[in-house]
């Protein structure tokens, strides 16, 4: 009976110890991707000023109401702006961003490829 | 004039690296956030200071006066010092205040309108600062003024006298 008791316990707590502690991991990730606004140059994961502080109850909040990653993170952009994230999304502001280093790494290899071919 | 292209192009790369450190400099470095001003009244569930009733903000903001709603603190001391021009705004008969309560104890808070007065139609409870989120607020003091269920103007900072000018032409 002890047994059952034993086995019944770690039962219930280990999978809610684990959802517990997956929730927490994707918590300090998105903390770590939001810029304290009022602070410079931290995270709010970092920071510990009253507007992080807040911050780090809303995501905690969202995440428990079943928000995804990407949604929280355009509920805080809708209420902060592109500026808040310091892993910007992908849409039309950012394009060019995005696209810059992928377009500077085939002008690169353009040229080296170019370079050897005239060589051989 | 193959041997002239790679000097050339690296002076050219030099000068644009150079204007845009430039012209860099010149810019502050200390960040003012852009004020969002076109979004609507978010529809979240607050607790009320007074009544502890819990309602809709939509419910506060549902009439088409014009709101001003300030965010403040008993031991935020840019508050006190915006707290005359909110008395003097309170006057106002077609502007409703609507103040959030930041981070605050209650008896603080009231000993700070009993001391300063309490210019406020109707106070929100925000102890854990998560209702200023909603607002997309820094900090405080913040008023947001709204009219038609839209922020049409934001103050950071306290209000100033140049601001309450403002607020009232608005209003008119």
């Amino acid at each position: 009976m002890k047994i059952l008791k034993l086995f019944l316990v770690i039962f219930f707590i280990f999978p809610l110890n684990n959802l517990k502690a997956d929730n927490e991991v994707l918590k300090n990730k998105i903390t770590k991707n939001l810029r304290c606004l009022i602070c410079q140059g931290q995270s709010v994961y970092d920071s510990d000023s009253e507007f992080a502080n807040s911050l780090k109850i809303v995501v905690d909040n969202k995440i428990n109401e079943g928000l995804s990653e990407k949604q929280i993170y355009s509920y805080f952009q809708s209420k902060y702006g592109d500026w808040i994230l310091y892993d910007p999304l992908f849409n039309k502001n950012t394009y060019f961003l995005w696209l810059l280093p992928l377009l500077i790494f085939l002008v690169g290899g353009a040229i080296i490829y170019k370079h050897f071919k005239k060589l051989n | 004039m193959k041997n002239k292209i790679l000097p050339l192009s690296i002076v050219f790369v030099f000068i644009i690296i150079f204007i845009v450190f430039y012209k860099g400099l010149q810019n502050t470095n200390i960040y003012t956030p852009e004020s969002k001003t076109s979004f609507e009244v978010p529809s979240v569930s607050v607790k009320l200071f007074n009544s502890d009733e819990i309602i809709n903000t939509l419910e506060i903001f549902n009439s088409d006066k014009f709101y001003l709603l300030n965010i403040w603190s008993s031991w935020c001391l840019p508050c006190k010092q915006e707290h005359p021009i909110l008395m003097e705004l309170s006057q106002n008969d077609d502007l409703e205040i609507i103040g959030i309560n930041y981070k605050d104890t209650k008896k603080n808070a009231n000993d700070f309108l009993k001391d300063l007065g309490n210019p406020y139609d109707n106070i929100i409870f925000d102890n854990k600062g998560t209702n200023a989120i909603e607002w997309g607020a820094y900090g405080v003091p913040e008023s947001f003024l709204i009219n038609n269920n839209k922020i049409i103007k934001k103050y950071i900072g306290p209000l100033s006298k140049g601001s309450m000018q403002e607020i009232k032409l608005f209003i008119k």
